[in-house]
């Protein structure tokens, strides 16, 4: 017991609040973090649960567990769930947690409206599974009209849930749009001195710009809602031929934050694995400014690609080759940046750690899914891949085996930084080969059965699409199980019972602020900005 | 090294599709018109050349993870940057992006050339179901799946899944003459659907209040299938699309069938049908229209379709009977199918809903009470 | 906690009022691609849209030298319960001659009814070129119960017209005026969620 008051211990003075409280009215980036990944966990399963329905639909040809009307139901609410529920939430978890500590700030800029932003989610989730609650009980269906939601379907045609999952699209959109404008104000304003732009970590740098494309494209997903819920219930005609309307109009507005929406939830992907891969092979990340210059690129050229996913709505030659050759584009800095995370493994110490699993399978997997994204921007090849299994294989590689990969790697990563104990490495590991093997048993075969013909959101479907639709079955299965191995290994590693602790580092070859504090990180860090080289 | 043979394994999957599990479709069919040959012939260059890319990107990688990790005791360099390479690397992908670009224009532009055709084909998407009216021909008939017993959890046991064509056969076949330049119109009747050949190359949205076109032309005789494909409510996944491409001989011969297959109904339509006969036509009436709603044994889904057996309706007054079908029942599920079904159609799925499943009410409807009451 | 130096604080302030304002700027944004759509759409036809109003054609030349074929499709949306047929199937005009070409619709029901003609033209480039003078889809057309009314359409071809479009197809789309008798689009697919209520 010392009677010297010591000035840099943060820790001391660390009184976390207590009880329901401290979780209901955090201002601390930590726990809204925590709060984030955790919904978004729970999302997972919910969201994976209905994947489930639907493979087990789909095992064989035939009706067998759902109706048509059930199944529809489930595809719109699995994809609605994934997107808005489990990979956004989880990106804006890792990023409340990392960015403040990465910049040496001592939290958001916004603590309070943090908060909000976190709690808005529960709400908003908790009324879309209420309206498939609902459904279940006889009430009337859920959303049915795919996560797109195209007109007239979901307006003229939508059941009475729809104003539902208007209003739940508005408290996401409201959340997204909070928390990239903390993010955003904590990154220009709260940079420890010495922290310019150019020394960021490129994970902060990734999520600075995915927080611009979010203010930009969020509120126009708001507006296409509130037009639909003008058109259904205040007698506007936006998307109603009958009224002067044009439903393709619809789409024009919605992919163009549907576009930019895609590469939302990529670019904090690229971020993690730009922190990963330099720390596991010991080197510094290959071409630092050109990722930057890359990752930018990428996100102006997501604003004017959306009508890719238009081919077959009848547009004239000259849009359908512009936008071919602008999707064509993006291959260019994102191979790029894949070319970049090859060279800082090149000629350095590699070692494999379950994070660094997760990132080269990461950096493997999401160019599959980025060669068959190119095969799609071909518009001619297009009108033979579009709303079919092709497509859905696609978006699945880059969205599950690229981006809920690169969050998987993320948490193994920077779970002993967050709980100061390490993870079960043979845990990690038997998660890891589990998972890949089984999610490529799913996703890959979807590719053929798409060239073969099958569309997209039917329940049923021809004998000739039976085999890989099986595998594909047992590939999810299998793959949906093996995450209650890292949900296990999650809670063994928190409550810390029989685990190694972690030190600061925490990994050899990891640099940045984050690792010069203790693990656990304590409650409040940085209080007093460190000085950056 | 596990990594190693992982990528490999992968590598070899995709490059033996040709050889490996003959069996299983792993590819797109080139089909039978210049666009389906031209989209194949374009995915299959930008495959391989993005396997080609992946197999060197994914070989220096896999070289890496065996040879430059630290428990075979290799050093980090210390380099993280080079500029030459980057500009390098960015410039080929861009050329590698131009070689492919060229192809891919020339076969669109020569797709949205509609123009010389020798005859034309309005297709409208209906919930579920497509309609055919070839212009100036005064031939148009609905397309419907042929088995509707597939259409519901219930029923669905009854349908052969073996069957090569489960899910991808209909009543009655668009029919189109080989060689000859057919311009379809798209446009639909309530959602956004999309019409699809594989085979032909050909998919086009078909918008509510809107006209789309595209055109086929094929030089291969044969029956060819596809499959709505835009989400579009609860069947989307039951309303296939059949195309039966004909010599141009056998063409005629089918129009005018079509054009004596209406005249007939227009002659069914001046007269008396028996029991027996109204019993039949009805029951094949009703299977393809009502069953998915009403559901073959009459019973109806509880709380959302009602059941037919025993209703107020069908054993009720025939007039009403008869309003109900032709007009719908504003406000609920029941659409409107004077539009749809002749008088011959409706008077005889009257008749058989009033006396099926132990309705047994003795009375029947003639075409001509129907025409009376439109 | 140290407290956070004021200028930090009107930092935050600046960054955020900015960044507010973008947000509110998309919201509105999204609303402002309606009209811009429809100007797009307008000044190429891109989308087969053809004019709202009818237009003003001054002394205009005719080209004998080349003939557009035009040709009608009728369309009823969702079996609305109308006669709706053109009394031509199809027409040839010289760009730049005025055309006339009657359509029939007859309420077949014992209701009076609102309809809106909807005129949808492909291919999608010729849409700016035809130019409607006079067309019963400029406004509603109400028809009493059992009515039957002929209803013409006036149109030009515009002689600027590209010299390899040859066809033009206008199709209309006769809609029940949302709102009005009749009008219940959508209760099918709707239909599970009514089940409640009936």
């Amino acid at each position: 017991m010392s009677a010297v008051i010591e000035e840099h211990h943060d820790d001391h003075h660390d009184h976390k609040p207590t009880g329901i409280g401290r979780w209901l009215f955090s201002t601390n980036h930590k726990d809204i973090g925590t709060m984030y990944l955790c919904f978004s966990f729970l999302m997972l399963f919910i969201g994976g649960t209905m994947a489930l329905v639907i493979r087990a639909e789909l095992f064989q040809p035939g009706l067998q567990f759902v109706e048509p009307e059930f199944f529809n139901q489930m595809t719109t609410l699995h994809g609605l769930i994934m997107v808005f529920g489990v990979i956004m939430p989880a990106f804006v978890g890792l990023a409340n947690w990392m960015v403040p500590m990465m910049i040496g700030a001592p939290d958001m800029a916004l603590p309070r409206m943090n908060n909000w932003s976190f709690w808005l989610l529960p709400g908003a989730f908790g009324l879309l599974i209420a309206s498939l609650v609902m459904s279940i009980m006889g009430m009337g269906s859920a959303p049915n009209f795919g996560w797109t939601f195209y007109a007239p379907l979901s307006t003229t045609y939508g059941p009475a849930s729809t104003d539902f999952f208007i209003f739940s699209v508005h408290m996401m959109g409201i959340s997204s749009i909070m928390g990239a404008i903390n993010i955003i104000a904590t990154i220009m304003n709260m940079r420890a001195p010495g922290m310019t732009y150019m020394k960021m970590p490129i994970f902060v740098w990734t999520w600075f710009i995915t927080a611009y494309l979010l203010i930009a494209v969020m509120p126009v997903l708001a507006g296409a809602v509130t037009m639909m819920l003008t058109d259904r219930n205040f007698g506007t005609s936006f998307f109603d031929a009958a009224g002067g309307g044009d439903p393709v109009m619809f789409q024009h507005i919605f992919w163009f934050f549907g576009h930019p929406e895609v590469y939302i939830m990529i670019l904090p992907a690229f971020g993690v694995i730009s922190q990963i891969v330099p720390t596991f092979a010991r080197k510094k990340i290959f071409g630092y400014s050109s990722m930057v210059y890359a990752t930018s690129s990428i996100a102006f050229l997501s604003f004017i690609v959306w009508a890719h996913h238009m081919f077959t709505t009848g547009m004239p030659v000259a849009a359908e080759l512009f936008f071919m050759y602008a999707t064509m584009l993006i291959a260019v800095p994102t191979g790029v940046k894949v070319f970049n995370w090859v060279s800082t493994m090149w000629k350095g110490s590699m070692t494999f750690e379950t994070p660094m699993l997760f990132a080269i399978s990461f950096i493997i997997m999401f160019s599959i899914g980025g060669f068959t994204g190119l095969m799609l921007a071909v518009a001619p090849a297009d009108f033979q891949y579009h709303d079919t299994y092709f497509v859905v294989a696609h978006f699945h590689y880059v969205l599950v085996n690229g981006a809920l990969y690169s969050i998987f790697a993320a948490v193994y990563f920077w779970l002993p930084k967050w709980t100061g104990n390490m993870y079960d490495e043979k845990l990690g590991k038997l998660h890891f080969w589990i998972s890949t093997i089984s999610i490529n048993l799913l996703f890959f075969p979807m590719h053929f059965v798409g060239l073969a013909g099958m569309p997209r959101r039917i329940p049923d479907y021809n004998m000739q699409f039976a085999e890989f639709n099986q595998w594909a079955t047992v590939g999810a299965f299998i793959f949906g199980f093996s995450q209650l191995i890292l949900l296990y290994n999650i809670i063994k590693t928190a409550r810390g019972r029989s685990t190694e602790k972690a030190t600061s580092q925490v990994w050899e070859g990891a640099e940045g602020l984050e690792w010069t504090l203790p693990s656990p990180a304590p409650f409040h860090s940085f209080t007093t900005p460190p000085t950056v080289k | 090294m596990r990594a190693a043979i992982r990528v490999a394994g992968f590598i070899s999957l995709m490059l033996s599709s040709g050889q490996l599990l003959a069996d299983y479709q792993l590819d797109m069919r080139p089909g039978v018109t210049s666009f389906s040959q031209g989209a194949y012939e374009i995915h299959t260059m930008v495959m391989w050349i993005s396997v080609a890319i992946a197999v060197v990107v994914f070989g220096a990688m896999t070289y890496a993870i065996i040879y430059h990790r630290k428990s075979k005791g290799h050093k980090a360099s210390s380099f993280d940057d080079n500029t030459t390479l980057e500009i390098v690397w960015t410039i080929i992908p861009f050329i590698i992006l131009g070689f492919m670009a060229v192809p891919a224009t020339k076969v669109l532009l020569e797709m949205e050339d509609t123009s010389n055709s020798d005859m034309s084909i309005k297709v409208t998407g209906y919930q579920w179901k497509w309609h055919y009216d070839y212009l100036g021909e005064d031939v148009s008939f609905f397309s419907n799946i042929s088995t509707p017993d597939s259409l519901s959890l219930a029923t669905s046991a009854n349908v052969d899944r073996t069957a090569e064509t489960y899910l991808l056969d209909v009543d009655n076949r668009m029919v189109i003459p080989v060689n000859k330049k057919v311009r379809m119109l798209f446009t639909a009747n309530d959602v956004i659907h999309s019409w699809w050949i594989p085979d032909f190359g050909v998919k086009k949205d078909t918008i509510p209040g809107f006209i789309n076109e595209s055109w086929i032309k094929t030089d291969k005789p044969g029956v060819y299938r596809g499959q709505c494909t835009e989400l579009c409510g609860t069947n989307h996944g039951f309303m296939p699309i059949v195309v039966e491409v004909k010599s141009e001989k056998d063409y005629m011969a089918w129009l005018a069938g079509k054009k004596a297959e209406a005249a007939e109904a227009a002659a069914s339509a001046e007269k008396t049908w028996t029991m027996e006969e109204q019993m039949a036509h009805g029951e094949k009436v009703y299977a393809t229209n009502c069953a998915a709603c009403h559901q073959a044994n009459g019973q109806g889904i509880p709380n959302v379709f009602p059941g037919l057996v025993g209703s107020p309706v069908a054993i009720g007054d025939i007039a009403k009977h008869i309003d109900v079908i032709i007009n719908g029942v504003p406000g609920t599920a029941m659409q409107a199918f004077g539009g749809q079904l002749n008088d011959a159609d409706i008077a005889a799925l009257v008749t058989y809903e009033r006396n099926a499943w132990g309705n047994d009410v003795g009375d029947m409807a003639q075409p001509a009470d129907i025409k009376a009451a439109r | 906690m140290a407290a956070k130096p004021n200028n930090k604080q009107n930092g935050n302030a600046r960054v955020v009022s900015r960044l507010v304002l973008i947000v509110v700027g998309m919201f509105g944004f999204g609303f402002a691609l309606v009209p811009l759509y429809n100007v797009f759409c307008d000044l190429t036809g891109l989308n087969g849209k053809t004019s709202g109003s009818a237009a003003v054609i001054e002394s205009i030349e005719v080209d004998k030298s080349r003939e557009i074929k035009v040709e009608f499709l009728t369309m009823l949306n969702e079996d609305m319960p109308w006669k709706f047929e053109a009394l031509q199937d199809s027409v040839k005009v010289y760009p730049g001659q005025p055309m006339k070409v009657d359509f029939i619709a007859r309420n077949m029901t014992d209701k009076d009814m609102t309809g809106q003609a909807i005129p949808s033209v492909t291919p999608g480039l010729a849409a700016k070129y035809f130019q409607k003078t006079e067309c019963f889809c400029f406004t509603e057309q109400v028809l009493k119960a059992g009515e039957e009314k002929v209803m013409p359409l006036l149109f030009i071809v515009d002689p600027s017209i590209s010299e390899d479009m040859h066809e033009i197809t206008l199709s209309y789309t006769f809609f029940i005026k949302p709102g009005t008798e009749g009008a219940d689009r959508g209760v099918k697919t709707s239909s599970v969620s009514k089940a409640l209520i009936n």
